[in-house]
Parts: C-alpha cells; sequence; structure tokens
C-alpha cells in the first residue's frame, strides 16, 4: 500500500487483482471499444465528405487521403519528407536532452550555476520561445542548422526543469549514506542521484518530445526545406487539401509512434521504480 | 519590502548580466551589429514602440485571439473532462479520440485552420481551442477520478443530488489538477497563437515580428519579441496567482 505514491493508483491496482485472465480480457476490451470509436470516426468523416455538407476542398474523402499518402509513399517524396521531419525533431530533441540534462544537474548541485540559469528557466520555461523564430533565421540561415536549433532551444528548458526538479529533491540522507560508504563524487552520480531523479527527468524528456514535433512543424512551414511541414504548406498554397489532411494523418501518426515509443523506454527504465507495479499486474 | 526587492534584483541580476553581454558584442565588434542590434537600441525601440498606436492594435488582436480560444477551450475541456470520468459513455466515446488526438503536434493544424477558416481571427481561435483543450480535458479527467470515493459516499449519504456531487464535491476537489492544465494550456496558446501569425495573418503581434523582419527591421523586431516572451511570462506568473487565489478560496 504504502509503495503507491498516488491515491489514483490504488482503486487500478486493485481492480486488476481478480486475476491475469480477467485483466487480459478487460484489455481487450479496451482495445476493441478504443479501435472501435476510431473506426467510427473514419466512418463518420467518410460519411460526412461524401454526403456534400462540405466541398472536397474543405474536406476531402479520407480515402482520398489515404490514396494520397499511399502515392507519395510510391513515389517516394512521403519517406523523404517524414524523414526529413523526424530527423530534424530527433536531432533537436537528444541536443537538448544532451545539453539539458547536465544543466539541470549541475543547477542543483553548483550554487553558482544555479544562480545564474535559475532566472533564465524561470523566464524562458512559460514564454513562447517560437517568437525567436525569425531571430534563427537571420543568424542560422533557413537550412537544417536553424530548424535543429530552434527546436533544441525550445525543447531545452522543460528539460532543465524536470531534472533540476528531479536532482534537488533527492533525498539527502541517500546522498550520505552513500558517502559515508565511501562512494566518490562520480558513484553518488551514477548510483543514487541519476536513478533517484530518473522518474522527474523522464517527465521532462516526454514533455519536450511533444514540443519538438510542434516546433519542428512550425519551422518547416516557415522556411519550407524537404519536410513534411514545407509539403503542407505549398498543398495549402495550391489549395490542394488532400495533401494537407495526408500531412495531417502522417504527422499524426508519427507523432504517435514516437510519443509511445518513450513511454515505452519509460517503463523499461523504471522497471525497478514503484510507479511500473500499477502498470504491470 | 526592500528585503524583497534586494532579493528579487540579485535573483534576476543574471539576466542583466545577459544584457550587457548583448551590449557589448556589437559594441566591440564582435558581432555585426546587423546580426545582433545593441541592446540599448532595441530598449529605445522598445519604448518608441510603446508610444506607438498601432502596437496596441496588434497586441488587443493577439489578446484577443488567444484569450477567447482559451477560454472556450477551459469551458469544453473540464466539461469534456468530468463527464468523461463520471459517466463510463462518454469515457467510452471520448477516451480513444483524445488518446488519437493528444499525441498529434498541434501545430499541423494550421494549414487546414487556414483552408476552412481564412486567415483572419476565427482561424486562430479555432485553432487554440483545439491545441489547448486536449491538456485541460485529459487533467480533469485525472483530477476527477483521483477524487476519494469517500468524499463522494459521504456527500449522497448526506442526500446530495448528482448535480450537488458534482458542483459541491467533485470539481472542487478536481480544481488543483484542473488548474495545472490550464497552466500547459495557457503555453500552448501562445506557442499556437505566435506560429499561426507569424505564418498567415494580418494583423497580431506575430504578423508584426514578421513583417519587420522581412523588411529588415531588426531592432524593432528585436523589441517586439521581448514583449512577446514578457507577455507569456507574466501571463504565467498572474496564472499562477490567480490559481493560489482560486486554491485558498477551496479550502
Amino acid at each position: 500500500m504504502a509503495r503507491v505514491d498516488e491515491a489514483g493508483r490504488i482503486p487500478a491496482r486493485r481492480a486488476a487483482e481478480p486475476g491475469l485472465a480477467a485483466a487480459a480480457g478487460a484489455f481487450a476490451l479496451r482495445s476493441l471499444t478504443a479501435v472501435g470509436s476510431i473506426v467510427v470516426l473514419l466512418v463518420a468523416w467518410e460519411i460526412l465528405a461524401r454526403s456534400g455538407t462540405f466541398t472536397p476542398f474543405l474536406l476531402p474523402k479520407f480515402t482520398v487521403v489515404i490514396e494520397r499518402i499511399a502515392s507519395d509513399m510510391w513515389n517516394g517524396i512521403w519517406f523523404t519528407s517524414i524523414g526529413a521531419t523526424l530527423y530534424r525533431a530527433v536531432v533537436g530533441f537528444l541536443t537538448a536532452a544532451v545539453i539539458g540534462v547536465p544543466l539541470g544537474i549541475l543547477m542543483a548541485r553548483k550554487m553558482p550555476i544555479r544562480w545564474f540559469f535559475d532566472p533564465v528557466v524561470s523566464v524562458g520555461f512559460p514564454a513562447p520561445k517560437i517568437a525567436f523564430l525569425p531571430i534563427f533565421i537571420l543568424w542560422f540561415d533557413l537550412y537544417d542548422t536553424s530548424k535543429i536549433l530552434m527546436i533544441s532551444f525550445n525543447a531545452i528548458f522543460p528539460i532543465v526543469a524536470a531534472t533540476w526538479a528531479g536532482t534537488f529533491t533527492v533525498d539527502k540522507h541517500f546522498i550520505w549514506s552513500a558517502r559515508s560508504l565511501g562512494a566518490s563524487d562520480r558513484e553518488v552520480l551514477n548510483e543514487v542521484i541519476l536513478p533517484a531523479a530518473m522518474p522527474q527527468l523522464l517527465t521532462g524528456l516526454q514533455i519536450a518530445l511533444p514540443i519538438s514535433l510542434i516546433v519542428a512543424l512550425v519551422c518547416e512551414f516557415l522556411m519550407g526545406g524537404n519536410g513534411l511541414g514545407g509539403l503542407m504548406i505549398d498543398s495549402q498554397r495550391y489549395g490542394d487539401s488532400p495533401g494537407v489532411f495526408a500531412g495531417i494523418v502522417s504527422i499524426a501518426v508519427a507523432g504517435m509512434v514516437l510519443i509511445k515509443s518513450l513511454e515505452y523506454i519509460r517503463k523499461r527504465l523504471l522497471a525497478w521504480h514503484p510507479e511500473a507495479e500499477a502498470a504491470t499486474v | 519590502m526592500a528585503d524583497n526587492l534586494v532579493g528579487t534584483s540579485v535573483r534576476y541580476l543574471p539576466i542583466l548580466i545577459i544584457a550587457m553581454v548583448w551590449e557589448l558584442l556589437p559594441a566591440l565588434g564582435i558581432v555585426s551589429e546587423s546580426l545582433l542590434p545593441p541592446m540599448s537600441v532595441i530598449l529605445l525601440d522598445f519604448v518608441r514602440l510603446l508610444g506607438d498606436a498601432e502596437l496596441y492594435q496588434h497586441a488587443g488582436a493577439s489578446l484577443f485571439r488567444a484569450g477567447t480560444g482559451l477560454l472556450v477551450a477551459i469551458v469544453f475541456g473540464v466539461t469534456a473532462g468530468v463527464l468523461m470520468a463520471w459517466y463510463k459513455p462518454v469515457r467510452v466515446v471520448l477516451n480513444p479520440i483524445v488518446q488519437l488526438f493528444y499525441p498529434m503536434p498541434k501545430s499541423a493544424l494550421i494549414p487546414v485552420m487556414v483552408i476552412w477558416l481564412g486567415i483572419g481571427s476565427a482561424s486562430k481561435i479555432v485553432l487554440i481551442f483545439l491545441g489547448s483543450m486536449l491538456p485541460v480535458i485529459v487533467s480533469a479527467f485525472n483530477g476527477t477520478r483521483g477524487v476519494e470515493q469517500v468524499y463522494v459516499w459521504s456527500a449522497r449519504s448526506l442526500g446530495a443530488s448528482e448535480r450537488e456531487v458534482l458542483w459541491e464535491v467533485v470539481l472542487p476537489a478536481a480544481m488543483p489538477q484542473i488548474l495545472n492544465g490550464i497552466r500547459t494550456s495557457l503555453a500552448i496558446c501562445f506557442v499556437l497563437l505566435v506560429s499561426s501569425e507569424l505564418l498567415m495573418s494580418q494583423e497580431g503581434l506575430g504578423y508584426l515580428i514578421g513583417i519587420l523582419g522581412d523588411n529588415g527591421i531588426y531592432p524593432s523586431m528585436f523589441a517586439v519579441i521581448f514583449i512577446v516572451i514578457a507577455m507569456g511570462f507574466l501571463a504565467d506568473r498572474l496564472y499562477l496567482m490567480l490559481s493560489k487565489r482560486v486554491l485558498s478560496w477551496l479550502e
């Protein structure tokens, strides 16, 4: 009981207790209703589009959009576009993580660094940093560099803030006991601080990943280039709405896959943590 | 009070240091002035802009779009989230749709909004509404589900109607989570506002930034960007103060 930290988790665990078969049944039922209501949504889209309530320009048929995606896949443009977009988003995200995590840890551990970056993070975190886009164009031109840097710049704030908060709140007793047992600074960091801060650190990454995708698209809308965003904005300019909807469906699926992958990584990394228990039953 | 002031200024000293380095870099010729206008020039332009009626017209358009979209999103989002948690049929129907749209990068909707509603205010308001509704739904849903069943049972046993239980027990208990979700939405709404105005618009602060940049009037462009950043930051601070108030009323 005491190992479950959130009130909401206890009922969930209890509900799953009747046994594996029942749990699997409930899961199957849930997946079925989920797939069902998505299918209903898509069918409703198709019927609405066929009914003539809206012109095909305003709402192309779902089947037309799927055909469009298939033909874009066939001639390869789909793969190069989504590849370019995901490449920028992921590289920007990883750059932000590689800089942001150490910075967050240093902020928690070293007073001068905390003093300098605390106001920067607290002003920058809630501010709409996307407004810097024209400045990044001015400084770094229109190509991959400026897009990736813009993505990192937007994604780094939640990562730093979450890592800092997670590291800062690590129980001091753990650190003291590790030290008194003769652990070096490095060992304390790797064996005590990082594992204890891991849940919050991952939450920061989980906030930063969707931000990376949002910013990647906006950058491509504004600067063009061979990504999905550039493709969508061209379609919109030529009044080619199946192209626009094809882009939305593609990025929705790609976003879902990326975000679910990070959720999966979280589960693997935190298999030892009490939070995993609620989910594994 | 004086202590507080000194504390605040020491705390924000690093921002001043960054501003001074910003001023020195072009002055010493390390960075070209066209790439990085000196901070003093930007500040002068900022002061000049504050006396310009055009700035307020653009700021008014932006705030109207963000405010309307966010407000409608809060009303719809809280209603949908609470109902999803409270009534199973609503949950069964809405949950997969929420799950489907939640991870989607909301900026992808910008071109569709232009196709549907043109480049005026309506496309921005609907975009902000759709983009900022999901965090509110999810937080209202989680908040409502997390309400201690004991409170609900005791309210019922004291003869409270379904409606009274929702308004008097469930909503206040779910409020901390709901307020948290709205804070996320507040940040998202500014991002969507600025992006959509930068891309396709004829007024608003995002449009102003874009047009100043296109014409190479960089010091003014930097000044407007700082105004937008400051607005986002201040909105967040105001919201935090407001939500603390709301929570202390509910105590």
